[in-house]
C-alpha cells in the first residue's frame, strides 16, 4: 500500500518537510480571503449588527476542534492497530493544536454572547460541550506529558483518545438534554443568523484555513518529535540541519 | 518447544538486543548472563508476554505465543523480583488465592505439602509480615512446586536466599528438568544445575 | 470457564478480606460524602425550597468526588508487590479480573452511598418517592463511575501527580452519569416521573460493564511493559 511506506519515520520527516510550508502558506492565504470575505463584504446582520462577525471564527474553530479529536482518534487507532510508532507521533501533535481551537472556540463564544444576551457564558449545549472537550484535550496532553517513555505515552494516550472520541457524542447528547431542559428563554449560539451565501462562503474559506493551519502544526510538530525519539539513528545524523 | 526468533529489545530508547534467537526443548534449562541493564529481565518478560518485543517472536509448541494467549499462560509460571505476595494473607492463603488465579485451584492438603517441601510447614498459617524476607521467597517458591506448570521462568531466583534455599532451588529446577519441563532463568549466581548459557550485551 | 470465574471470586474475596483489615479506606469516601453533602445547606441557607432543588445535584458531586478519591489506589498496590503482573498472566483473561476488581471497589465505596442516601434525602426534604428514585440511580450510576475510574486508574498506573491525573482524565467522562442521575431525581421531584433517565442511566451501565474492563484490561498492559 502506498501510505505505509510514510510508516517510516524519515519518510514521514522527508514528507512533512515539504509539506508544512506550503500549508501555513496556504493558511496565511485563506485568513486572508476569510477574513475579507467575513468581515467586509458580508452584510451587517439586521438583527445584531456587526457584532455577529465573531461567528466567522467562532464556528470554524469549534468546526475543526471535533475534526482534530477524530484525528487524534483515528492515529491513536492506527497505532494500536499496527503498531506504527510515527502514529502516537501524529496524535500527539495534533493535540495541542486541537486545544487551542477548542480554547479560540470558547473565547470567542463568550466575546458574542456578552453583547448579544448579555453574559459573558452562557451553558448553552454546544459551549458546554466544548469545554468538556477542552478538558478531553487537557487530559490527553497531560496524561502524555507525565509518562516518560514514549511508547507507553503514545499506547496510553491512544487509549484516552479512543476513550474520548467515543464519549464526545455521548456527553454531547447529555448536554443538550440537560440543556433543553432547563433553559427558560431560548438562549442559543446555535440559532445562527439567516445565511447569506457570501457569510457561508466566509465560514467555508475559515474552515480551510484553520485546517491548513492545523496541518502545517502537526506535521512542523511531528518532525520535531521524529527528531527527538530518532535521534540515535544514521538518517538523522546525515541530515543537513544537523551534521556540519 | 519453547522458540525465540530475532527479537529485538528497546528500554527508554535504546536498543537493548536485536536478532535474538534460542530454543528450548523438553529437559532444558537456560541461564541468561549478562551485565545489569542489559536486558536479562526484559528478555524475560517479552517470553512471558508481559513486554512486548520491536521484532520478532516468541513460539510455544510450535505456535506464536500471541496467537493464543491464554493456553501459553496456562503452561507457563513466572518469578519476577516481586513474587506478587499479600503480607496481609499468611503463606497458605497466598498460595491458595495464587493457584485460582493460575487456574489450578489446590486443595489445602496440596497446599500444605507444597509449603512442607520448601520448608514452611509449620508457618503455614501465619502471615506474612511476620516472615523475613527469605521465608517470603520461600513461599514463592512453593509455586513452583505447587503447580504443573511446563515452562518456568525465574528472575534471579537465587537472590536474598541463604545456602539451604539456594540449594533447594537448584533441586526444585533439576527435578522440573528431569520431568521433562523447560526453564528459563537469570542468575548472577551459578545455579547448580547443567545449562546452556546466553549472553546479553556484549 | 468455571476457572475464570472462580479466578475472579478469589480476587474478589481477596481485595473484600483486604480492605476489612483496613476499614479507613472504606470509612473515609462515605464520610466524606455525608460531609460534603452538609456543607451545602451550611453553606447557602435552610430554606427547604432552595434545598429541594439543588439537592439532587450536590448529592451527585459528592459522589463523583467521593468516587474519585481513593481511586488512583485500586491497582497500585497490586503493582508494588508484584500481584499485578501475575493476574497478567493468568489464564483468565485480564478484563474479567479487572471486572473483578471493580466490583470490589463498588461494594466498598459506591454501595454504601446508595444505603446512606436516604439520610441525605432528608436533610435535602426530598420526600419518599424521590429518594427511592435516588437510591435507584445511585445504584445504577455509581458502577458507571467505579468502571470508568478503573479505566482512568490503570491509564496513569504509577505516574507521578496520578491522583490529579486521574481527576482530569475522568470527571469530563462522569458527566452524563451526572446529568441523568441528577436530572432523574429532578424529573421525580417535579412531578415527571424518571423513566427516560433510569433507562439512559441503564444504557450507560450496560455499555461501561461491556467496554471499560476491556480498556481497563489494555491500559494495565501498557502499565506493564
Amino acid at each position: 500500500m502506498f501510505w505505509l511506506q510514510y510508516a517510516a519515520p524519515h519518510r514521514l520527516y522527508a514528507l512533512a518537510g515539504r509539506i508544512y510550508p506550503l500549508a501555513f502558506v496556504l493558511a496565511i492565504v485563506l485568513t486572508l480571503v476569510g477574513l475579507y470575505l467575513g468581515f467586509w463584504v458580508a452584510p451587517a446582520d439586521f438583527q445584531q449588527g456587526q457584532a455577529y462577525r465573531i461567528i466567522f471564527i467562532h464556528v470554524p474553530a469549534s468546526w475543526m476542534s471535533m475534526v482534530i479529536y477524530v484525528a487524534m482518534a483515528f492515529w491513536a487507532w492506527l497505532g494500536l492497530a499496527f503498531k506504527t510508532r510515527v502514529s502516537g507521533m501524529m496524535t500527539q501533535a495534533l493535540a495541542p493544536t486541537g486545544a487551542l481551537f477548542c480554547f479560540l472556540s470558547l473565547w470567542t463564544g463568550a466575546l458574542w454572547g456578552k453583547p448579544m444576551w448579555g453574559a459573558w457564558w452562557v451553558w448553552d449545549a454546544r459551549l458546554t460541550s466544548e469545554l468538556i472537550l477542552l478538558f478531553l484535550y487537557l487530559g490527553y496532553i497531560a496524561l502524555t506529558r507525565a509518562i516518560d517513555d514514549p511508547r507507553r505515552a503514545d499506547r496510553a494516550g491512544a487509549v484516552v483518545a479512543l476513550v474520548g472520541v467515543v464519549n464526545v457524542p455521548i456527553i454531547y447528547f447529555s448536554v443538550k438534554w440537560w440543556n433543553t431542559l432547563h433553559q427558560g428563554a431560548s438562549v442559543s449560539l446555535t440559532k445562527s443568523p439567516s445565511m447569506a451565501a457570501v457569510m457561508l462562503w466566509a465560514m467555508l474559506v475559515m474552515t480551510l484555513a484553520f485546517w491548513a493551519y492545523a496541518l502545517g502544526m502537526a506535521f512542523y510538530r511531528v518532525r520535531q518529535t521524529i527528531l527527538e525519539r530518532e535521534h540515535d539513528a544514521v538518517w538523522v545524523g546525515e541530515l543537513k540541519e544537523i551534521a556540519p | 518447544m519453547l522458540s525465540v526468533q530475532q527479537l529485538a529489545c528497546e528500554r527508554g530508547g535504546k536498543r537493548l538486543f536485536s536478532d535474538l534467537s534460542f530454543t528450548i526443548e523438553s529437559g532444558q534449562c537456560v541461564q541468561v548472563h549478562g551485565a545489569n541493564g542489559a536486558g536479562k529481565t526484559s528478555l524475560l518478560r517479552i517470553v512471558c508476554g508481559l513486554a512486548e518485543a520491536m521484532q520478532g517472536r516468541v513460539c510455544w509448541r510450535g505456535a506464536d505465543t500471541r496467537l493464543d494467549p491464554g493456553s501459553f499462560r496456562a503452561e507457563l509460571v513466572y518469578l519476577g523480583h516481586a513474587p506478587g505476595l499479600k503480607d496481609e494473607l499468611s503463606a497458605a492463603e497466598n498460595l491458595d488465592f495464587q493457584s485460582q488465579i493460575d487456574g489450578c485451584a489446590l486443595s489445602p492438603l496440596q497446599i500444605e505439602t507444597a509449603l512442607q517441601r520448601v520448608g514452611l510447614g509449620r508457618q503455614q498459617h501465619l502471615p506474612l509480615r511476620r516472615f523475613s524476607q527469605g521465608q517470603k521467597r520461600r513461599v514463592a517458591l512453593a509455586r513452583l512446586v505447587a503447580r504443573p506448570a511446563r515452562l518456568w521462568v525465574l528472575d534471579e531466583p537465587l537472590a536474598a536466599l541463604d545456602h539451604a534455599a539456594q540449594q533447594l532451588v537448584s533441586q526444585l529446577v533439576a527435578a522440573h528438568l528431569q520431568a521433562d519441563g523447560l526453564a528459563l532463568v537469570t542468575s548472577h549466581q551459578p545455579l547448580g544445575v547443567e545449562s546452556m548459557d546466553l549472553r546479553l550485551g556484549a | 470457564m468455571s476457572a475464570h470465574l472462580q479466578a475472579c471470586a478469589a480476587l474478589l474475596r481477596r481485595d473484600l478480606r483486604g480492605a476489612a483489615r483496613r476499614p479507613g479506606d472504606v470509612a473515609t469516601p462515605l464520610f466524606f460524602f455525608v460531609v460534603v453533602s452538609a456543607l451545602f445547606p451550611l453553606a447557602i441557607g435552610p430554606e427547604l425550597g432552595t434545598l429541594r432543588l439543588i439537592g439532587p445535584g450536590i448529592v451527585w458531586v459528592g459522589a463523583l468526588l467521593s468516587s474519585i478519591l481513593a481511586m488512583h489506589r485500586l491497582f497500585a498496590a497490586d503493582l508494588a508487590d508484584g500481584s499485578l503482573e501475575q493476574l497478567a498472566l493468568s489464564p483468565t483473561p485480564l478484563g474479567l479480573l479487572v471486572a473483578a476488581k471493580v466490583l470490589a471497589h463498588w461494594l466498598l465505596s459506591g454501595a454504601p452511598l446508595v444505603l446512606v442516601a436516604p439520610l441525605i434525602a432528608v436533610q435535602f426534604d426530598l420526600g419518599f418517592d424521590s429518594t427511592l428514585v435516588l437510591m435507584l440511580v445511585l445504584l445504577l450510576g455509581t458502577p458507571v463511575l467505579s468502571l470508568i475510574g478503573a479505566v482512568g486508574a490503570a491509564l496513569t498506573l504509577g505516574l507521578r501527580g496520578a491522583e490529579l491525573l486521574l481527576c482530569l482524565l475522568v470527571l469530563p467522562l462522569y458527566i452524563p452519569v451526572l446529568v441523568f442521575g441528577a436530572g432523574a431525581v429532578q424529573a421525580q421531584l417535579g412531578g415527571l416521573g424518571a423513566h427516560a433517565h433510569v433507562s439512559v442511566l441503564l444504557a450507560l451501565l450496560s455499555a461501561a460493564a461491556f467496554l471499560c474492563p476491556w480498556a481497563g484490561s489494555a491500559a494495565l498492559r501498557i502499565a506493564l511493559e
